[in-house]
Parts: C-alpha cells; sequence; structure tokens
C-alpha cells in the first residue's frame, strides 16, 4: 500500500513545465553564482547558462548542493548566490535548512525544483508527491522568506523574491512530471571547478598547482 | 556526544577538569595557526574535542562558525567555500567521518582542497564499546576516499603537523585529514 499523507489530498497540483518556469524565475541567469544539485536541476542550469563558468552543476555528491551555495555564499558576500536543486536532492540533507536558516546570508537564495519524483532513477514518486511540503519544512527551519509557485501568476513575485537582498530565500517551485531541458554539458567536477575559480577569482587561482 | 566534558588520558577520575584547565592551550595555539594561514570557514558538529576552536570561531568577526546538522554538509560546504575563494576546515568527531564518505566524491572527483581536524573516540582507552565500530574505521575509509590521514599523539606534534597539512592542502590542493587521537585529547571517562 502507498504511503500518504493527509497534506497530500490537500496539495495543488502539480502543473508547470520546468522548462518554461524555471528561466522564468531566474531571468538573467548572469546575475547569479549558481550551485545546482544533481540530474535534473543540472541539466535546468546547464542548458540555461549553455554550461556556463558562473555555474556548478553537479552530477553526484547527492544532498551537496545547499550546504555548498551556503560555503559560496559565505565566501562571496557581495554577490548573489542562487542553489538550486530538487526534491529528492534537498530531502537527502534537509537538515541544511536549519544551517542555512541560523545563518541567514542575504545574498543566498535557493531554489527547489519540485517535481514529485526522482526523475533519474525510474521516475519513482517522491515524499513531496506523498504529502511532504518542503515550503513548510523550509519555514519550520527558520527561514523567513519562502514563495510558493504553483501556477504562472505565482512566478513575477517569486522571481523577485530571488533576487531579494535582505535575507537568505526559498522558492518551492512545483512543476509536472517531465523532462528538463536537454544539454550536452561538462561532466568533470575537477574541470568545472578551475573553470568557476578562474572566471570568479581570476588568472592564477583557477586551481591545483602543478605536482613538482 | 555534544560538549561532553573529556579529561586528560592517564588522570583519575578524581582530579577531572581543572587539571586540563591549568596546562597551556594548544587549542588556541591552533586555532591562530589556522587564521595565520587564512582559514576563515569553521565547520562543525560539536564536539568536546574541538570546544575551543569553536568558541574561538564564534567570538572571532573575521570567521565564520557554520554549526552543521550533519557532517557531510560540511564537505560540501568547504567545496563552495573553495569555488570562491575562502579556505576552511571541518571540525568532526570520529564518528562524523562516516557521514561524510559520498560527499567526499565531491572533493576526490572534483580535486577540490579539504582540510579536517577529527577528535577520535574508539580509539587509546575508550570506555563506550559503540564508539569503535566506527573509530577504527576512520584511517581506511578516509584513505580509500582519497584523504590522507596523519595521526597526532603528542601535544608538540599538533602545530607542525597541522602546519604540514595546511601546506598539503592550500598550496598541493590535496584533501588531509589530521587525526587527533585520544593519546592526546583523552580519553572520556564514564
Amino acid at each position: 500500500m502507498e504511503p500518504r499523507s493527509v497534506a497530500a489530498s490537500e496539495a495543488p497540483p502539480f502543473l508547470l513545465d520546468r522548462r518554461q518556469a524555471v528561466p522564468a524565475l531566474i531571468g538573467r541567469h548572469e546575475d547569479f553564482l549558481i550551485v545546482t544539485g544533481l540530474a535534473g536541476t543540472a541539466k535546468d542550469i546547464a542548458a540555461l547558462t549553455e554550461d556556463g563558468s558562473h555555474a556548478y552543476t553537479m552530477a553526484g555528491a547527492m544532498g551537496g548542493a545547499a550546504a555548498m551555495g551556503l560555503g559560496l555564499a559565505l565566501a562571496q558576500p557581495k554577490r548573489r548566490v542562487l542553489v538550486v536543486t530538487g526534491d529528492g536532492e534537498l530531502l537527502m540533507n534537509v537538515g541544511t535548512l536549519a544551517t542555512i536558516a541560523i545563518l541567514n546570508p542575504p545574498n543566498l537564495s535557493i531554489l527547489c525544483v519540485d517535481n514529485g519524483h526522482y526523475g533519474e532513477t525510474g521516475n519513482q514518486k517522491s515524499h513531496t508527491a506523498l504529502g511532504v511540503q518542503l515550503d513548510r519544512m523550509a519555514a519550520g527551519a527558520g527561514i523567513g522568506v519562502i514563495r510558493t509557485v504553483n501556477t504562472e501568476a505565482d512566478i513575477a513575485e517569486a522571481a523577485q523574491t530571488l533576487r531579494a537582498h535582505n535575507a537568505t530565500a526559498f522558492v518551492l517551485l512545483r512543476v509536472k512530471d517531465g523532462p528538463p531541458a536537454s544539454f550536452r554539458r561538462n561532466m568533470s567536477a575537477a574541470a568545472c571547478r578551475e573553470r568557476f575559480r578562474g572566471a570568479l577569482l581570476g588568472r592564477g587561482s583557477s586551481g591545483r598547482p602543478p605536482h613538482g | 556526544m555534544v560538549r561532553e566534558k573529556r579529561v586528560q588520558a592517564g588522570s583519575s577520575i578524581a582530579e577531572p577538569a581543572a587539571t586540563v584547565a591549568l596546562t597551556p592551550s594548544w587549542q588556541d595555539e591552533l586555532y591562530d595557526l589556522l587564521r595565520q594561514h587564512g582559514v576563515t570557514e569553521f565547520a562543525y558538529v560539536p564536539d568536546a574535542g574541538h570546544r575551543v576552536l569553536i568558541d574561538r570561531s564564534l567570538a572571532d568577526p573575521g570567521a565564520h562558525s557554520v554549526a552543521l546538522t550533519t557532517e557531510e554538509e560540511g564537505v560540501a560546504l568547504l567545496a563552495g567555500a573553495d569555488l570562491g575563494g575562502a579556505r576552511g576546515v571541518l571540525l568532526m568527531q570520529s564518528s562524523g567521518v562516516g557521514n561524510c564518505i559520498n560527499m567526499l566524491s565531491l572533493v576526490k572527483g572534483g580535486r577540490f582542497p579539504f582540510l579536517t581536524l577529527v577528535s577520535m573516540r574508539g580509539d587509546f582507552g575508550e570506555g563506550n564499546p559503540w564508539q569503535f565500530p566506527m573509530g577504527q574505521a576512520v584511517q581506511p575509509v578516509l584513505e580509500a576516499m582519497g584523504v590522507i590521514c596523519l595521526r597526532v599523539e603528542r601535544r608538540e606534534e599538533v602545530l607542525p603537523t597541522v602546519a604540514a597539512a595546511l601546506t598539503m592542502v592550500f598550496q598541493s590542493g590535496y584533501a588531509v585529514a589530521v587525526l587527533l587521537t585520544q593519546k592526546l585529547i583523552g580519553a572520556k571517562q564514564f
């Protein structure tokens, strides 16, 4: 028997297409330093930025995106940092919402693209399809600015929230089950690190020095 | 596990923390060494063995003191700090090492510099049998994920070992764990 919480029957349906909603929410992506989780959100952002050097997209280390974004936000207080993660990726280390909330860096925003499924592994339902509400978990953690996007009418205000500068913001984007944008990206974690650091910090700071 | 009081190895239960407080603090010297090397991000799940470093980072306006809910967050956090050009250290107990293993894929695959100080349990003189499985596995599992382990057993070895680790991590770009053994920090008394 499938587990199901009371909240699942009360939740609005998943309507939006991520391929339109993610770009609409982020807008000018060059304004952000971006860290993504693996799978769907990595593809969303690789396509949006054309695998840009201001985005660090993962293909493993599941559960690390929000913490990685926090580290980047603390290190770069003058830059706006955007974490783009999925429901499954965030659920794996949902405690990171608490870690972030108590520090509340004002230059950090989290966009959770919630499709209610583990899209990379056979499309099994995730906890959020069964009633778990990540926006409420973020609120419970103490994140002060939270928006939930269910329809196109919610996008404009949430897009502004991602760019606000007074507190850490959390936007839950609920999308229907369906493929992310397609883009062939560099899958080398080391090459992407050097690319990111080189673009942000300049020449000579981009990686491990030659050995010997 | 949080903020447990330790006494030095070999001292009796009858003469507890006061004895420790009178000895010069290598922990304070260690904090100063880390800061001198540009470390600004201090991430931790609290442990008695790291009490001084945690308190110093909380009181330091030039540092970020990041309380984690699980140690693997610290691995990802420090990688993010590196992307932004900052240096950090993960402070954890040996039990926390087990929580980090898959996240170390990021460090190994991404060739991120990574420094952690591990206060050991399940080691010399341990009185809690629950601490042994992870304590004894710390070095093999870290090494399996490409993290070089440096063990410290004596007070006079602390600063030279951490200085060596700082060079290995932030100059050569490797991942290093300094294991602060129970010979150094004492076994918790039960």
